[in-house]
């Protein structure tokens, strides 16, 4: 049976990780490749990093720690974060990156996720949707949750499937560094519309936290950072904890 | 020398890194004459069915491929570089495959799955794969870690090594004499990947 995957997610800034509130209020987590070391060695089922400056500068610094990590970690790992091009994408996939996540591109241009999905194979794309919950619906935001879009995320979701997607990386902005569990009802709705795997992220703060985003809401995998970087637990006990409650993980 | 076949598709930097993190000498080339000269090849590749044929049949590599599986010598073939081997693709109806094994390529098509099989899924052994050498020091039921929408169904279910179920039992390794192949990517799969891949290296061929 396929397992469901625990993703530790690490945001890079200059060239450390780092981990916020909402987006907001940065703290240091540590050196991202001895991070990475660190949960491939507690199971972790895959990484995510997350360039979330992504000026020029940062773009150098992001491939040499994808290249550094590719050396010694051998599991999938997802790079995203100022991703605009083609050339880009192939860049990043040859310095050792197995997928690339889209976020505010895929918005802005859309033929970017069927061109890199053609290009690249669709299990390679991954589009991000950072969503934030406005009179009943949620709202699509980009640049790292600044910029408000006319997108509702359930229709994108289903968009970005349509365009070649292999993923979908769905992040509550109410819920992410809240430590309060994910969202949801958010997560079950794009679970439900799609026919691809969902990545459900922000506000792990607790084992339940991830049994119930895979009970309840359907997602495939979660993707986890605050409850991580701190050391709270480990991703085994995380896995300890689901295996008991009947959840397929790898151990 | 293990030769690495470069046809412009797929991750070929992560099954060239976990090999020699193992400590193998490689070579990842797209020429003709490094896939005579290697004493083991390895076929990785993810993609279009289609797309994948057409780069390797740009490059002139089908005949060489086969020449060095006549030759006897080590073959691994991992993901698309399994279903190559076999006919032909639902993928790709009319394009032909390398036809080193007899079968097809077949889609998942079981509602309420998600498509493409994205993770860690579990190897059941077939009796052939508890005893076949590419899974020494490797359990019954292991995780590996799977990412496709097509399986292979070999004519000869004898080849099959291993099969996993997702909606079905499908087959997710198989050996024919010199030819290994994984539909699960070893080089992704941490301990037990590598230890798939240090068996591949230390086969010697007979």
């Amino acid at each position: 049976m396929l397992a469901k995957r625990i993703i530790p997610c690490l945001d890079v800034k200059d060239g450390r990780v780092v981990k916020g509130v909402k987006f907001l209020n940065l703290k240091d987590a540590g050196d991202p490749v001895e991070a990475a070391k660190k949960y491939e060695e507690a199971q972790a089922d895959e990484l995510v990093f997350l360039d979330i400056t992504a000026s020029h500068e940062e773009r150098k610094i992001i491939l040499d720690i994808v290249k550094k990590v590719a050396a010694c970690v051998f599991i999938p790992f997802t790079v995203g974060g100022g991703i605009k091009t083609v050339d880009d994408i192939r860049e990043l996939l040859s310095a050792g990156c197995d997928k690339i996540s889209l976020n505010s591109q895929a918005i802005l241009n859309p033929e970017l996720i069927k061109k890199s999905s053609s290009r690249f194979g669709s299990q390679c794309i991954v589009v991000a949707i950072d969503a934030k919950k406005e009179d009943d619906v949620w709202q699509v935001y980009i640049n790292g949750g600044r910029v408000r879009t006319k997108k509702e995320a359930i229709a994108w979701a289903r968009k970005a499937e349509s365009l070649g997607a292999g993923e979908l990386l769905l992040t509550s902005m109410d819920f992410d560094g809240t430590n309060k569990g994910y969202d949801i009802e958010l997560t079950k709705k794009v679970s439900a519309a799609v026919n691809i795997p969902v990545i459900a992220s922000g506000g792990a703060g607790k084992p339940e936290d991830i049994f119930e985003v895979f009970n309840i809401a359907h997602a495939d995998a979660a993707l986890c950072a605050s409850i991580f970087h701190y050391d709270k637990y480990t991703v085994k006990d995380v896995k300890k904890y689901l295996k008991k409650r009947g959840v397929i993980v790898r151990l | 020398m293990i030769t690495v076949i470069d046809y412009g598709m797929g991750n070929l930097r992560s099954v060239s890194k976990a090999l020699e993190f193992l400590g193998a000498k490689v070579k990842v080339s797209s020429s003709v004459s490094e896939v005579e000269k290697a004493d083991k090849l390895v076929f990785p590749g993810v993609g279009a069915f289609s797309d994948c044929m057409d780069e390797v049949n740009k490059r002139n590599l089908q005949e060489p491929i086969k020449d060095f599986i006549k030759s006897g010598k080590p073959f691994l073939g991992i993901c698309m570089g399994l279903q190559l081997l076999f006919e032909s693709s639902e993928e790709a109806p009319g394009v032909e495959g390398l036809k080193i094994l007899k079968g097809k390529v077949e889609k998942f098509k079981m509602p309420n799955l998600k498509i493409p099989q994205i993770g860690w899924n579990q190897i059941e052994l077939t009796a052939k794969g508890k005893a076949n050498r590419l899974f020494n020091g490797i359990d019954n039921e292991e995780f590996f870690y799977f990412v496709h929408s097509y399986y292979a169904v070999p004519e000869n279910e004898d080849i099959v090594i291993a099969k996993t179920n997702y909606g079905l039992d499908f087959c997710s390794a198989i050996n024919s004499n010199n030819i290994f192949a994984t539909q699960f990517h070893p080089e992704k799969s941490q301990k037990k990947g590598l230890k798939v891949l240090e068996n591949f290296i230390t086969l010697t061929t007979g």
